[in-house]
């Protein structure tokens, strides 16, 4: 556990950390977000000490971290930068175990642990160890960077914005990576960053920073729904009021669509083939008589199961999601976004289909919102 | 006479940067178009450097004999090196999407060289004249050696006649000159950058 | 030639080997000098700030009056030449030193400082390292300039190549001047491959270098 308490910190008389209280759990995953200039890397590098506090204390499972000095404490938490910061005089390996190398392990022990590290992220020892920084991708070295800080096993990882300077798709395989690791060895990491998305996708937990002083402290679906204040919303921009229409005063009516293909279920397989094929379409809803929600054919379906002369009834799929008119918006795109559906269907009280709502409609629902805001 | 053996002094340094500058952008420009010349002349400069210049001068004498002429020859070998690398490192270093877009507007290659390329890489070059320059001021003292005159004459004929003033005079006008044109220079430097930027 | 090597042979060994000596001694001292003195000033880049440029005044002054204010202090003995191409060669190394050491990323340091090294730590096995091929630009100045400003040994009679360049140039001797010229060059150009490749050996493959 890691406690931040009274933290004060002033440069040349101007405070960047007014009095920060924060406490961080075993295996936690915490980000520190915020605008440049919050103070959310001069915390960071206070739990390490590459910055001292003028006042107030840090405790890691109950003892100060004055209680030694610098450089051991800092042997005993990992470090990421931004910049990576591999050195280049040193090869793969030997980047790997600097920090194992100062708390002198053995020769095999390094040796060892370096293999097992370079398998935890796909990158054999043979084709790899010997390789000099220079001679790495840019995803590659912030692997080996992460790798350096993981090395000693320390139980405690500190990260900088680390996957700040790569490309999107490496840093989205990164990200998942990390927090693989951080899962499967129940590490703590303390992460910063300015990217509201890497927050939300990384954190258990998110710190929004501004000014100094902690603005919120919540999960990441609680700081999205529910910003603390308005310079918390602000600085989410899209997100927040993306999730606050759905969350509020977007229903799912407001953004169904009406025109909806249906048909009964006493239908023949063959006739919806054509009736699919006829109207563009690659699925139909079956409902009875007076248009309650029975289910949803595809054309896979038929394809796959369907038997020529039979009704659809018994080929199509009950167990489709609705949601309710008067459900929030965001319970459909959950749907979606969770499925991989092309559609939800909106019913009445009655479980009569009104409309459905596609992923077409969840973009246009969030560009009007995003536009909406900004105009 | 102070003031003559100065105007001495850099008379030698002018005549020899001239020249310098006559053979060495010539000679830069043809390195950043072929490859093997470029190999060649960087060896031979670069060994031109490396040569005491003593020596060099000593070897010039033979040629030329003990006078200015061999003076400025030496200098503008010893100092071929910086102009020549700067003014390739200058041309090879500008922007593949500047030349594209000139070479795309038409411009045939001396066309593209003139207005173009060398204007951008002129900064650079100057930075390569401004330490031969300095380099040449250095060793110009070397003249006095092989008749050339100068402000080395003053600074040895002290030291034969144990005379801590003359000596003192060369020196502190020698460093006062190398300060001066070093200054200036790197001011026009200065300004030369910012305008590319 | 065989006339010349008669006549000039034993001079010509004894004289490059007083000029190696007057090249080497001067250039090791002046090494180890520089070296500490470039790794103090790094320490302080805010007064290095002003030190530098005037050491680079002083850069400007030629070889030949430290030599002559020696003598006239020190007296015609070989020290005079050993200190004052000492103090000639620490100011290139010096200089390249202070600039690389300058130059070491500051993400590296502090990526080390991350890992828990200490200040001597990352002094020696990140910042020295890194700092490598700048202070060996400035080691094969000082050891070129030096084989250069040894020459001046004979202006006040100690010998060495130069010896055969002042009394060639002084009878109009050409033989003379190139039997001095020639080996001073020879010498300058193997010394400066010899830095070469020493840089070679030691630079780590991922600086740049290429190694092997």
């Amino acid at each position: 556990m890691i406690e931040i308490k009274n933290i004060v910190k002033q440069y040349n008389g101007v405070p960047v950390i007014n009095n920060l209280n924060l406490t961080v759990n075993d295996g936690e995953f915490v980000v520190l977000i915020g605008p440049s200039g919050c103070g959310k890397t001069t915390t960071l590098k206070m739990i390490n000490r590459l910055i001292e506090a003028d006042s107030g204390d840090i405790l890691i499972n109950g003892k100060s971290i004055h209680e030694l000095n610098g450089e051991k404490l800092r042997r005993n938490i990992g470090y990421v930068i931004q910049q990576i910061g591999l050195f280049p005089n040193m090869t793969v390996e030997e980047n790997i175990c600097v920090v194992p190398k100062l708390l002198k392990w053995s020769k095999e022990e390094m040796s060892q642990r370096t293999h097992e590290l370079l398998e935890l992220v796909h990158m054999p020892y043979e084709e790899n160890a010997k390789k000099y920084p220079n001679e790495l991708s840019g995803g590659q070295q912030q692997r080996i960077g992460v790798l350096r800080a993981l090395a000693a096993k320390p139980p405690v990882i500190l990260m900088d914005e680390p996957f700040g300077a790569l490309d999107p798709i490496t840093r989205d395989t990164l990200q998942d990576e990390v927090k693989a690791l951080q899962k499967s060895l129940g590490i703590t990491i303390i992460f910063v960053t300015h990217d509201m998305d890497e927050a939300i996708k990384m954190g258990d937990r998110i710190i929004f920073m501004d000014k100094g002083v902690i603005q919120q402290d919540a999960a990441p679906e609680e700081m999205l729904r529910h910003p603390a204040n308005e310079i918390v919303r602000n600085f989410m921009g899209k997100h927040s009021a993306a999730y606050r229409s759905q969350g509020e005063d977007m229903t799912c009516e407001s953004l169904m669509k009406k025109r909806v293909y249906t048909t009964t279920e006493n239908r023949k397989t063959l006739e919806c083939i054509e009736m699919m094929s006829h109207r563009e379409v690659d699925s139909l809803v079956i409902t009875d008589e007076s248009h309650h929600f029975k289910g949803v054919v595809t054309i896979d379906m038929l394809k796959s199961e369907g038997v020529a002369g039979e009704s659809v009834g018994k080929v199509m799929r009950t167990d489709y999601p609705t949601v309710h008119l008067q459900d929030e918006a965001h319970k459909a795109f959950d749907w979606l976004t969770k499925t991989n559906l092309p559609y939800v269907l909106v019913v009445d009280n009655e479980n009569v289909v009104k409309g459905i709502i596609t992923k077409t409609s969840m973009s246009k629902a969030l560009a009007s919102v995003v536009w909406g805001d900004q105009g | 006479m102070s003031i003559n053996v100065i105007v001495d002094h850099l008379s030698v340094v002018v005549a020899a940067i001239c020249l310098t500058l006559v053979f060495g952008l010539p000679c830069g420009i043809l390195a950043y178009f072929n490859k093997t010349f470029k190999v060649v002349i960087f060896k031979i400069t670069d060994v031109l450097q490396t040569i005491p210049s003593l020596a060099l001068l000593g070897i010039i004498m033979i040629f030329l004999g003990g006078n200015k002429l061999t003076v400025v020859v030496g200098l503008f070998l010893y100092s071929l090196l910086p102009v020549v690398r700067n003014t390739y490192t200058g041309l090879s270093g500008i922007d593949p999407a500047v030349k594209e877009a000139a070479k795309g507007m038409g411009m045939g290659k001396l066309y593209q060289l003139i207005h173009v390329e060398l204007p951008i890489a002129f900064p650079v070059i100057f930075t390569g004249i401004r330490i031969a320059v300095i380099n040449q001021i250095s060793a110009a003292v070397f003249g006095t050696f092989v008749g050339g005159g100068g402000l080395g004459t003053v600074i040895y004929r002290g030291m034969a006649n144990m005379n801590m003033k003359l000596i003192l005079f060369g020196t502190v006008s020698l460093m006062i000159m190398a300060v001066f044109f070093d200054t200036l220079m790197g001011f026009i430097e200065k300004r030369l950058y910012a305008r590319t930027r | 030639m065989m006339e010349w090597a008669n006549r000039y042979g034993a001079d010509l060994i004894q004289a490059i080997i007083t000029h190696l000596y007057y090249v080497l001694i001067p250039v090791a001292l002046g090494f180890v000098i520089a070296v500490i003195l470039g790794v103090l000033l790094s320490r302080v880049p805010k007064i290095s700030g002003y030190i530098l440029p005037v050491l680079s005044v002083f850069q400007t002054i030629p070889g030949i009056v430290f030599v002559g204010i020696l003598f006239l202090y020190v007296g015609m003995v070989p020290a005079t030449v050993l200190i004052a191409l000492t103090i000639y060669a620490v100011f290139p190394i010096l200089k390249n030193t202070y600039v690389g050491l300058l130059n070491v990323d500051e993400k590296v340091k502090e990526a080390a400082r991350g890992c828990g090294m200490s200040p001597l730590q990352i002094l020696i096995k990140i910042e020295l390292p890194l700092a490598m091929p700048n202070i060996f630009v400035g080691l094969r100045l000082s050891t070129i300039y030096t084989v250069s400003w040894a020459v001046l040994a004979a202006m006040i009679g100690l010998g060495g190549l130069g010896d055969f360049i002042y009394r060639g140039v002084g009878t109009n001797n050409n033989m003379l001047i190139l039997t001095g010229a020639i080996p001073a060059a020879i010498l300058a150009l193997s010394l400066g491959a010899l830095v070469d490749w020493i840089q070679k050996r030691l630079t780590p493959r991922g600086l740049g270098g290429k190694r092997g």
